[in-house]
């Protein structure tokens, strides 16, 4: 195989036509030669500034040299000791503004593929059943683990391998929060991957309760004082999605993204074989600019939409990842960029008929330093649709800061927690991820838990 | 798994499950609700508590058959179990939040529409243990239609019962009964809680509002998780967009946009409709009913 050192190896995809009808995986990932191929590229530096780059801290040149010396079991556990969702990061990191972002190789053509050989790497150790051990000693104390996405996997992960008794507790009917209802089939498998990945986590003896709202099933404070819990860590995710607050958005025909994809991802309601109902639209605009955005669009696209991406700034200020918005154009969705819709146009029977939207320019740069919005004056026009998806993003849930005593909360309503290893105002209680952030990525969500573990291990020996 | 322990049909399309779910069980108060999923392939159903047991770690549910999920879950018998079922979700019921005190001085009427008595009953049997005797009015379709009138009669205060067919006891809706009961009679009432089908909350609510008679309404729209993560539930009140599942389920009558609200339930009439006719008559139902 040749090697172009200023190249990645390219990567295999489902043909955009031919997935644009399907929710099989869009990525197709590397050979094993292709793996090996790209991992030659990688200069192996000293100082590594791809590791500085993770929120985990995999140690990336030691696990590619490993790669490109067919070591791939090797590659597992140099991968796994930092981090335990490697098929999911593979997949759905944000590469380009971590690792790669630090890549040498980047400042002279392509930077190495990291994620896409973190994913081969973790692929290959499902499919040759390298499983986690759970540790041989154990610690006599209890840690109780609220949500099972990303920060609640890790951090209980992380607990397990130092032998604590660690419960997860989920308010959803399965684990894996984000991960299973939030992000689709086509860019993360459920079965295959997630729920690989979380059996992983159970080996190493971390224990699952699902259908527990932590906050009205029972709460933090009765968990540690009944229930006999050390130790807390709240990943408990984002929480309550926004709203325009236009004219017209309580019609029917208007879904939060949340809804639209927890119908299709975690009631599986695009198989007939499933009870929940989608109402998919034939002619569909997402309103928002993120990851969820594009999940949204692809898959109502995937259910036979025609859909369009409504954003009010430029393609530059997108916040969804490079690769996200490519797959989704080349599958053929449309992007109405610098629009804001200002009202829902709604039939006499209450179901969407349209959206009145404005064009937008960008103006001063704003606190976030990106250019803000501003409207061009008279330029009203109307687009015809029958279903419109918010995806505006989320405002923190308040049904667990409101039930525990002495937990404070900032002013945007997010648990305060220091960020170095996740403690809260409260004894014990540690939290991470979108709980403390709002609405973030998988990976930091995973980078706040470990650093978590690490702050709940000191305390348990502190006490 | 949470097992059944004793299922019944409690009237035509009607059914009424003892499950055991301790954490439930052990934190619900009246008012608030859970979310069932028979199996991995159903739907997540939110259900209203209709009574509990902390001792014997178990929900009592009433349910009426309303499309092909809930036809699959009245077939469960005692002995099955749910897949999944969780709770309590939504805010406890605003009584149980006052003084006892001051609840003992007020006059309180219950209207109760078809399987809205399910909700009502721990209502009544929680103030009923607290010392409070509340009106009732249940109003049912038909005698066939009515549920739950003996335990009811058991707890509140003065019951009336109403057909709209006039085929058991009154006949006529509940707010003719709302009507003579504070017109005819001059029964002076503090606060008239309703739980029912959308169209008798709204009627009872236009009437009250005349009648200058706080109102309080319990929801029940579209759900998927009940945590307010996907914002499916949400219903305007007094000019504001509010989650049911978080804040409610109840809310100031008055102040509900019932409209919208009711259309909002329409969203997956046809689709619900449609599964419910392709279960019952399989591949030779092809859509020529009428019904979907």
């Amino acid at each position: 195989m040749e090697i172009d050192v200023l190249k990645r190896v390219p990567i295999k995809e489902q043909d955009p036509k031919e997935r644009a009808t399907n929710f099989e995986e869009v990525c197709l990932g590397y050979s094993a030669e292709e793996a090996q191929g790209e991992a030659t590229r990688c200069l192996n530096c000293k100082n590594a500034r791809c590791i500085q780059g993770c929120p985990v801290a995999i140690n990336i040149p030691a696990f590619i040299q490993e790669v490109k010396e067919g070591n791939f079991a090797q590659a597992s556990r140099v991968i796994s000791d930092a981090s335990s969702l490697p098929a999911v990061c593979g997949r759905v990191c944000p590469q380009e503004s971590q690792c790669e972002g630090q890549c040498i190789r980047g400042i002279k053509g392509d930077p190495v593929s990291i994620g896409k050989l973190e994913r081969f790497v973790a692929d290959w150790a499902r499919e040759n059943g390298i499983k986690p051990e759970a540790p041989s000693e154990k610690k006599d104390k209890k840690v109780a683990v609220i949500g099972s996405g990303p920060a609640g996997l890790t951090c209980a992960g992380e607990l397990a391998k130092m032998g604590y008794d660690v419960t997860i507790f989920e308010a959803l009917h399965e684990p894996g929060g984000v991960l299973v209802y939030g992000i689709p089939e086509f860019r993360l498998p459920k079965q295959k991957v997630v729920a690989a990945e979380i059996e992983n986590v159970k080996a190493l003896g971390v224990k699952i309760e699902t259908n527990v709202i932590i906050g009205k099933s029972t709460t933090i404070d009765e968990l540690m004082e009944e229930e006999g819990f050390d130790a807390v860590f709240i990943g408990s995710g984002a929480g309550l999605p926004r709203f325009m607050g236009i004219p017209g958005e309580s019609a029917n025909g208007v879904f939060s993204a949340n809804e639209y994809l927890t119908r299709s991802n975690l009631m599986k309601a695009f198989d007939d074989n499933y009870d929940t109902p989608i109402r998919p639209g034939k002619k569909v605009a997402v309103v928002g600019g993120g990851n969820v955005a594009m999940d949204a669009a692809r898959t109502a696209l995937r259910l036979g939409a025609d859909v369009t991406i409504v954003y009010r700034r430029s393609e530059e200020e997108l916040p969804a990842r490079v690769e996200e918005v490519h797959h989704a154009k080349e599958e053929g969705i449309k992007f109405n960029l610098l629009t804001n819709p200002t009202e829902i146009l709604v039939d006499e029977n209450g179901w969407v008929k349209g959206m009145t939207c404005v064009k937008m320019e960008l103006g001063e740069p704003d606190e976030s330093g990106r250019r803000s919005p501003v409207v061009i004056e008279g330029s009203e026009f109307e687009m015809e649709l029958d279903t419109v998806i918010m995806s505006l993003g989320t405002s923190p849930n308040p049904l667990i800061s409101s039930t525990t005593k002495g937990l404070e909360v900032n002013r945007r309503k997010c648990i305060v927690a220091e960020e170095e290893f996740g403690k809260t105002s409260k004894e014990g209680v540690y939290a991470g991820g979108d709980a403390v952030t709002g609405a973030a990525t998988v990976i930091l969500a995973m980078g706040a838990g470990k650093a978590a573990a690490k702050g709940i291990d000191e305390y348990l020996k502190s006490i | 798994m949470y097992k059944i322990l004793k299922a019944e049909m409690l009237a035509e399309n009607i059914y009424l499950m003892d499950v055991e779910a301790k954490r439930v069980a052990k934190s619900c108060l009246p008012g608030q609700f859970v979310i069932v999923k028979m199996d991995e392939k159903g739907e997540r159903i939110p259900l209203t508590i209709c009574d509990y047991d902390r001792e014997a770690g178990t929900v009592t549910i009433v349910f009426q058959i309303v499309g092909a999920s809930t036809k699959r879950m009245a077939r469960l018998k005692a002995g099955d179990s749910f897949r999944d079922f969780v709770g309590p979700l939504g805010q406890p019921s605003e009584l149980c939040k006052e003084p006892l005190e001051e609840l003992k001085k007020k006059k309180i009427l219950f209207v109760a529409g078809g399987v809205g008595t399910a909700p009502v009953y721990p209502q009544v049997k929680w103030l009923n243990e607290q010392g409070v005797a509340a009106d009732v009015i249940v109003g049912a379709k038909t005698q066939n239609l009515l549920i739950l009138e003996k335990e009811m009669e058991a707890v509140a205060g003065n019951l009336y019962v109403t057909t709209d067919d006039g085929s058991y006891k009154r006949k006529g809706m509940v707010t003719e009964v709302i009507k003579d009961l504070v017109q005819n009679q001059g029964i002076k009432y503090d606060v008239c809680i309703a739980i029912g089908p959308m169209i008798m909350m709204k009627f009872v609510c236009l009437l009250t509002r005349e009648l200058n008679l706080p109102t309080v309404v319990s929801l029940n729209p579209i759900m998927v998780d009940g945590t307010g993560m996907c914002g499916a539930c949400r219903v305007t009140v007094d000019g504001q967009v509010k989650f049911a599942c978080v804040d409610g389920p109840e809310f100031d009558g008055h102040k509900v946009d019932f409209d919208q609200a009711m259309k909002r339930q329409q969203l997956y009439k046809t689709e619900e409709g449609r599964a419910y006719l392709k279960e019952q008559e399989g591949d030779t139902h092809n859509g020529g009913c009428g019904n979907c």
